[in-house]
């Protein structure tokens, strides 16, 4: 009785279910195009032409788009859902996000302190006999 | 299975002890039943691989060692057509996914050799402007800058690169074959791979040359 439970495999229908319903359909695919389109046309045009002329806020606003066209592609492309595979892709998702946000970040403020610790000083200079 | 479940009278004896609790017999595990998620897990691996590059890039970005820098290089009219065609090549490569769930072989190959198609444009952009760059004297030893873009974009078109060539194979494989379960398989390995390469895109352009540009 206990082994013949061990054996029967729970996942098998829902692996099928899983593979059956990620192809997408042809308004998803049209609609994260459109949305791709313009998420990407938006932030060439904000470079391009300069429209806002502060260079921290342009940067902000391409990466805000970056980011929102990165979900979009993720939703409509990939087909990343919440119950795929019992969840373990958003599991690993989001543990690739934890790692690449702690290297990303701990690299480009590491290596910035360093620049700077690291950059001759004026005033510094102007003591050097 | 059955030699487990059978059930003697008396007590019983080590062996069976064991096999109740230690699973002898193999797991009935449907064949590619865990591809998808294996592929996803190496879509993830793979992705680290490109935050390594991206932080190099972000470290590395300014050092231009009194070289040209990102205004003196990029042209953004020849980026946007590069980022059209890698885009175009998405939705093709969607329009291949519907078609095979249709059960269509030959719109299935028929929208890879457009998806085909664009990603060959993509890559010749991409060599075009890098040819461009190494003849002006940009070149990966120039500074730490082109280094970092260089291995950077460079490594996202050797996967372009790469999932062409799988594109090819998977076109002559559905052609010879079918659209077997194996290949449908395959064809899903390659949308995921597919659609990830332009995820990557999207941080290349935004990083490398719109903030470079500014």
């Amino acid at each position: 009785m206990g082994t013949e439970h061990a054996h029967s495999n729970p996942n098998a229908p829902d692996h099928h279910d899983e593979h059956g319903g990620s192809h997408g359909s042809m308004r998803e695919y049209v609609v994260g195009f459109l949305l791709s389109v313009v998420l990407t046309a938006i932030p060439f045009w904000l470079v391009m032409t300069g429209a806002i002329p502060d260079k921290q806020t342009t940067a902000l606003v391409i990466m805000a788009f970056a980011l929102v066209q990165i979900v979009v592609h993720m939703i409509y492309f990939l087909h990343m859902n919440t119950k795929s595979e019992n969840g373990w892709t958003v599991m690993a998702l989001i543990f690739t996000i934890v790692v690449l946000v702690i290297t990303l970040s701990g690299s480009l403020w590491v290596m910035y302190h360093l620049n700077h610790n690291m950059m001759p000083m004026s005033h510094d200079m102007s003591q050097v006999p | 299975m059955t030699a487990t479940t059978v059930n003697p009278t008396h007590d019983l004896s080590q062996a069976q002890l064991q096999a109740a609790f230690y699973d002898l017999d193999e797991h009935d595990h449907p064949e590619g039943g865990s591809t998808m998620l294996g592929f996803w897990m190496y879509l993830m691996s793979d992705c680290l691989i490109f935050a390594m590059l991206f932080a190099a890039y972000g470290v590395l970005g300014g050092n231009f060692a009194a070289g040209p820098g990102p205004k003196d290089l990029f042209e953004l009219p020849l980026v946007a057509l590069n980022t059209a065609m890698l885009l175009f090549s998405s939705i093709t490569y969607g329009f291949a996914m519907l078609a095979m769930e249709k059960g269509s072989k030959g719109a299935v190959q028929l929208w890879l050799l457009v998806t085909a198609a664009f990603g060959i444009a993509f890559l010749a952009i991409e060599m075009y402007e890098f040819y461009h760059l190494i003849h002006e004297g940009a070149t990966p030893m120039r500074s730490g800058f082109l280094t970092a873009f260089f291995s950077l974009v460079g490594t996202h078109g050797l996967h372009v690169t790469f999932g062409l060539i799988w594109l090819f194979t998977l076109v002559v494989q559905v052609g010879t074959k079918g659209l077997i379960p194996a290949n449908r398989r395959r064809l899903m390995c390659l949308s995921l791979f597919w659609h990830f390469l332009d995820v990557i895109w999207i941080g290349v352009f935004t990083f490398v040359y719109l903030m470079g540009m500014l």
